[in-house]
């Protein structure tokens, strides 16, 4: 291990800025341009400013806050799928999203192109996606419909796939965005009960979800979220009360 | 993976092309699901892109070959015209593609990290796909009419077409990291693809040209197009042609020592612009799309 060790996310003063741009032709650049840059072409937003987090190894981390507070914006920079304007991410592994499922479906293939297209694309090998193919048809409890275009697919079996895909894929650190409510209660569950399970084998998990009960069972630590800053940092039940208390208090 | 879970690492950095290199299973998944997808639900299936060339190839040769009456000056004028209009037809669909597939894809680019390169060069590869079998039918064709290349020839064909391969990658991740910006540049690869079949000799010859350019022709053999598919028809057509039907000026002169070699310098300072500006613009796709 290296003197920073059991690190699996630096956040430094990280900084996302949104620009809402209005315009989505040349000419209209153009006459912009020409105009000598006058006036805004387009009106800005900030979504995170100043944030800084360190997750350890192992961590299990909530990350709370009311709609548009920054969750997915923090989670998409953790990710890679965003850059952010300021400030630096560090990950340590392979990070995974579990960030809104089944985003590389394709509705026209089977199930089984769709696992090893899905698997694919969060960053399975194909040696692995064929050892492990027989367990995420098994979790998933899609059965003889493997080989029936996804489309065909009642919401919730989708969901299941593409859970069980996202949870096969063993990566390092997790990142679960508001897909917890999947499917029926027996299937959440499951699916709880296997987040737990690779919570207890040492993954790490950064969780974004509004059902408050819910995280609190799986997180301990809990991060709240409030204009794009941190406003709170500690055990999952002390933030899960306070944003409990600031929502009745607006 | 122990290696490299013992430091950090900056999410969503990438090496570019190489990125796709490493991902070659990704890619040949994407190529399978473009193909699978593309006709689905169509009777013909893969054979439309047997039927399409074909019709196109009829129009012209009937238009120009019967009606304008080229075909007399020039023998097995219609293995010179199929020659050139599978070559274009192969550059203008991996272009065209390949500037819509960063749109096309962005429900994935918007949630997941991907080397963003893997879906032109997918498109590049479909491409490649439907053209394979056409080439087949191009080389059943001269055959026929008893073609007999040089290896030297048959080994231009195999550079002739990962030249095109590289220039349509080239510029798709050109226009399709600007296509993400701006949809203007959609509409401006379809009109560099109505002009690339004009611009280089697929329907006329290349002295026709320069009766009327002169001095200026060599401006016209910096379209490295305009080369790939000269080189096409030296491959093709003109070792088809009976010692009584040659023609002595079948290709430009220099064109193998001169001309090609600058279309292939051409083609891969495209391919390092298109790859720059791909990677500037690539930062922030996920927030324009």
């Amino acid at each position: 291990m290296t003197p920073q060790g059991h690190v699996a996310i630096i956040c430094t003063d990280v900084r996302k800025q949104f620009v809402l741009r209005h315009t989505r032709s040349l000419k209209e650049a153009l006459v912009w341009l020409v105009k000598g840059r006058k006036g805004d072409l387009s009106k800005k937003f900030l979504a995170l400013n100043h944030v800084s987090l360190e997750v350890k190894q192992g961590e299990t981390v909530a990350l709370m806050g009311l709609n548009g507070s920054g969750k997915s914006t923090l989670l998409k920079l953790i990710s890679g799928v965003l850059q952010p304007d300021g400030g630096t991410v560090r990950t340590r592994g392979r990070v995974a999203g579990l960030i809104e499922v089944g985003a590389g479906f394709h509705h026209d293939l089977s199930g089984r192109d769709n696992v090893y297209l899905n698997g694919a694309i969060l960053g399975m090998t194909e040696k692995q996606i064929d050892e492990k193919f027989d367990s995420i048809v098994e979790f998933s409890e899609i059965g003889e419909f493997i080989d029936t275009e996804v489309k065909f697919y009642s919401s919730g079996m989708y969901l299941r796939l593409a859970f069980s895909i996202a949870v096969h894929t063993d990566p390092e650190v997790f990142l679960i965005d508001e897909i917890l409510a999947v499917g029926d209660e027996p299937f959440q569950r499951k699916c709880i009960a296997k987040i737990k399970e690779l919570s207890d084998m040492g993954k790490t998990l950064f969780v974004v979800s509004h059902d408050l009960d819910l995280v609190a069972t799986v997180c301990e630590r809990g991060v709240l979220l409030e204009h794009g800053q941190i406003v709170m940092d500690g055990e999952v039940h002390d933030v899960v009360g306070e944003l409990r208390r600031r929502s009745l208090a607006m | 993976m122990a290696g490299q879970t013992d430091q950090l690492i900056k999410p969503g950095s990438g090496h570019g092309l190489l990125d796709v290199y490493g991902d070659r299973f990704l890619l040949k998944l994407l190529v399978r699901k473009e193909i699978k997808v593309r006709y689905r639900g169509s009777v013909l299936g893969l054979l439309w892109s047997y039927v399409k060339p074909l019709v196109q190839f009829l129009i012209y040769f009937v238009a120009l070959g019967i009606f304008l009456n080229l075909q007399r000056g020039t023998p097995n004028y219609a293995i010179y015209l199929f020659s050139g209009i599978v070559l274009v037809n192969f550059f203008t669909e991996s272009l065209s593609n390949a500037t819509r597939s960063i749109v096309d894809n962005r429900d994935l680019i918007r949630k997941i990290y991907l080397p963003r390169e893997l879906f032109p060069v997918a498109t590049v590869w479909v491409s490649a796909a439907h053209f394979l079998p056409q080439l087949v039918v191009l080389v059943g064709a001269c055959l026929v009419v008893g073609w007999a290349p040089t290896l030297l020839q048959l080994a231009a064909v195999v550079l002739i077409f990962f030249m095109v391969a590289v220039l349509g990658t080239g510029l798709g991740l050109l226009f399709g990291a600007m296509n993400v910006y701006f949809r203007d540049s959609e509409n401006i690869v379809d009109m560099i693809v109505m002009v690339v079949t004009w611009a280089s000799p697929v329907l006329y010859l290349w002295t026709m040209v320069q009766k009327v350019m002169g001095d200026w022709f060599w401006i016209y053999q910096l379209n490295p197009m305009t080369v790939a598919v000269e080189v096409f028809h030296w491959a093709f057509w003109e070792p088809t042609l009976k010692p009584d039907q040659l023609v002595n000026d079948a290709t430009p002169p220099g064109m193998l020592t001169l001309w090609l070699p600058i279309a292939m310098l051409i083609t891969l300072a495209v391919l390092f612009v298109g790859q720059l500006t791909f990677r500037r613009l690539a930062v922030h796709f996920a927030q324009e799309l």
